[in-house]
């Protein structure tokens, strides 16, 4: 489980996070909409544990462990995995690489196999994110995270620069990763299949076509720094649609 | 007979020369007399003492000779190795060449000016010995010859003349390790080389340096590429040294004809490099790439890469990067010099340190801080060279693993 209580990050001296709470239960995906700039990505980052997102109250705990101050790598270990926007090109280490460094020594995970998956097979042995497009980037995030295996995927827009051939391909390694994925014919039953699910995620969307894919159990807004609505995701993505975030700044003088 | 006099006169006017580049060396303190050692058998050679046979591990030679065509060990001034398993490879000593062989004469000291500098002019008034290296026409060597040149006398100054013929249509493959004997104080390696690749041929030429701290280090070598050649010349020297200066130099003289340069160095306290690539494009099409990755530890190193581009239609490219860890100088000193209308050519240099963001990214994926800076440091230092096999592709690894041991 994920569970963040009033937190309240700030980037250079300057509040981005105003009093957050969030609770994930083991096999939810909640799914954050809002506005460029209204501190998505710093949620996710503050989340991983990416120092410049500095906590100044406020905590995270995940499986019962406050992990408000550990550093990335320990979060990483415990189960957080995270799907970049805009990850950095590391020269000379190849995506090959990064599979096995995802993989932790596991014997089990074939960066082959994976590969041809996601239709990257042609990729490993390019240096990791040097020279690629928006839905390269997308597809080589899920790569490595379907070999991390992690228990909670923060996902910042894993749908955008994906185009019409690959997106499918995309959300269903999501809904792999989240154990969503649709098991028709399966003998168990659909409520024992949801009790099985473990893994939870946490998706940046501002279009919602990933909810195609994967189907979420909740959604927020966030706005300005405050997450200001919570509910159905098809729902408030309706909303927004029809009315814009305008209203949702409404929502958010009311709650702060 | 004239031409053998006039080179010894031109030397002999060079003793007091200083060379243009690097620190100068009084030669005047380092033995030159010739130091004999016992010539090694094939078997033998696989039983040189542990100690030694890891300094030669370390410099790329595989005393086994398993994965290696041909074979020339030097120990100070004396061969104690010299022979070749493939068909179609010379490999000969360069005074036994001098002596026997008439042909020699068209290469010794044609690329390089024997009165370039006191260095040159030592090498030529008391060479001591080198290899010659030659692929004869249309032959291909299936594994890479070997060369090891090697310091274990202190005090010694070794003079070393190598030359290496890829004939026409041939493809030769040769690494160099030069390493020094364990515990070595001090000591002076001159050693000039000179590159000669025919029409067609296809050279790679990787040397691995692995000297010790007080030991310098003045390397002169020149080549020559002619129509349709390749030539790829690997550098790299992850140790100590207490200065090393070279700027190799390449004429792309033929149409086509390509040259690669790739240097990976590694500047350690107390150590000073000064080196670097230079190509001219004399040929129509020719084409010329210079690329450089330098890690200062604490040392001082100067990378310098220059492109002389003489005719229309050549394109050339120089990438010099450097990574400051734990202190010290990079100077990197890219230069680009159009000689023609319609050259192309261009330069990137950096000089910086690891990014945050990569560490970031990396200890993501579950790697503790310090083995994320590894792996970036690692795939900083690995630069993809095409064209050279797969065992040499080992050695260059091995290198880089080997010393990240060490910075880490």
């Amino acid at each position: 489980m994920l569970l963040i209580e009033d937190l309240q990050v700030n980037i250079g001296g300057r509040a981005i996070l105003k009093h957050i709470d969030l609770e994930i239960k083991p096999g939810e995906t909640h799914v954050l909409f809002g506005p460029n700039g209204s501190g998505k990505t710093s949620l996710i980052m503050a989340i991983m544990g990416y120092p410049q997102y500095e906590v100044v109250a406020g905590r995270i705990v995940f499986k019962g462990v406050d992990i408000t101050h550990s550093p990335i790598n320990e979060r990483a270990k415990m189960g957080i995995g995270m799907s970049y926007q805009r990850p950095p090109t590391v020269h000379g280490v190849k995506t090959r690489q990064m599979v096995h460094i995802c993989a932790g020594g596991r014997p089990d995970v074939d960066p082959e196999e994976l590969a041809s998956r996601l239709n990257f097979a042609s990729f490993l042995d390019r240096d990791i994110n040097a020279g690629f497009s928006g839905g390269e980037i997308k597809r080589s995030e899920l790569l490595q995270l379907l070999a991390q295996r992690p228990d909670l995927v923060l996902f910042d827009e894993p749908e955008s620069g994906v185009d019409l051939e690959n997106i499918a391909l995309v959300g269903e390694a999501i809904a792999v990763l989240l154990e969503k994925e649709r098991e028709p014919g399966n003998a168990r039953a659909m409520s024992q299949v949801k009790r099985e699910r473990s893994k939870m995620g946490l998706i940046i969307t501002h279009t919602g076509f990933i909810l195609d894919y994967v189907p979420a159990d909740k959604g927020y807004v966030l706005y300005d720094g405050v997450l200001s609505c919570s509910g159905n995701p098809a729902e408030i993505l309706n909303w927004i649609s029809e009315c814009g975030y305008e209203e949702c700044a409404k929502c958010a003088m009311k709650t702060s | 007979m004239r031409d053998e006099d006039e080179l010894r006169e031109r030397a002999r006017k060079a003793t007091g020369k200083k060379a243009a580049l690097g620190p100068d060396i009084d030669l005047g303190e380092y033995e030159t007399a010739p130091v004999p050692h016992q010539y090694l058998a094939d078997q033998e050679l696989c039983m040189v003492p542990q100690a030694e046979r890891q300094r030669l591990e370390m410099a790329g030679v595989d005393v086994t000779q398993q994965t290696r065509g041909g074979t020339y060990f030097q120990k100070d001034t004396t061969v104690v190795h010299c022979g070749v398993k493939q068909e179609g490879i010379e490999v000969l000593p360069i005074r036994v060449a001098l002596e026997r062989d008439e042909w020699i004469r068209d290469y010794y000291w044609k690329l390089v000016a024997v009165d370039a500098d006191k260095y040159t002019a030592a090498a030529e008034l008391q060479l001591h010995d080198g290899y010659v290296i030659r692929s004869l026409p249309g032959a291909s060597s299936m594994y890479p010859i070997q060369a090891c040149l090697y310091l274990d006398k202190d005090g010694l100054q070794q003079n070393v003349h190598n030359i290496i013929v890829a004939e026409e249509d041939s493809e030769l493959h040769i690494i160099t390790g030069c390493t020094t004997a364990p515990g070595l104080k001090r000591g002076v390696h001159v050693g000039i080389s000179e590159f000669f690749v025919k029409r067609n041929a296809r050279l790679s030429f990787t040397m691995i340096h692995n000297w010790a701290e007080g030991v310098l280090v003045r390397p002169r070598s020149v080549a020559q590429v002619e129509e349709g050649g390749l030539f790829v010349n690997n550098y790299i020297c992850m140790k100590p040294v207490r200065s090393l200066q070279m700027y190799p130099t390449t004429h792309l003289v033929g149409e086509d004809s390509v040259a690669r340069f790739y240097t990976i160095v590694v500047g350690s306290p107390g150590s000073a490099h000064d080196l670097g690539g230079r190509i001219y494009l004399k040929g129509p099409g020719s084409r010329g790439e210079i690329v450089s990755r330098v890690i200062s530890n604490g040392g001082n190193v100067i990378a310098r890469g220059h492109l002389i581009g003489e005719v229309a239609g050549i394109r050339a490219h120089l990438e010099c990067r450097g990574l400051i860890l734990n202190g010290g100088v990079i100077h990197a000193i890219p230069e680009l010099e159009g000689r023609a209308v319609g050259v192309e050519m261009s330069h990137e240099a950096a000089v910086g340190k690891i990014a945050q963001e990569e560490i970031n990214y990396l200890m993501s994926r579950g790697l503790s801080e310090d083995e994320a800076t590894s792996a970036i440091v690692r795939g900083f230092l690995s630069v993809d060279i095409e064209g050279l096999p797969p065992q040499l592709k080992l050695e260059i690894d091995r290198a880089i693993e080997a010393s990240d041991k060490e910075m880490m």
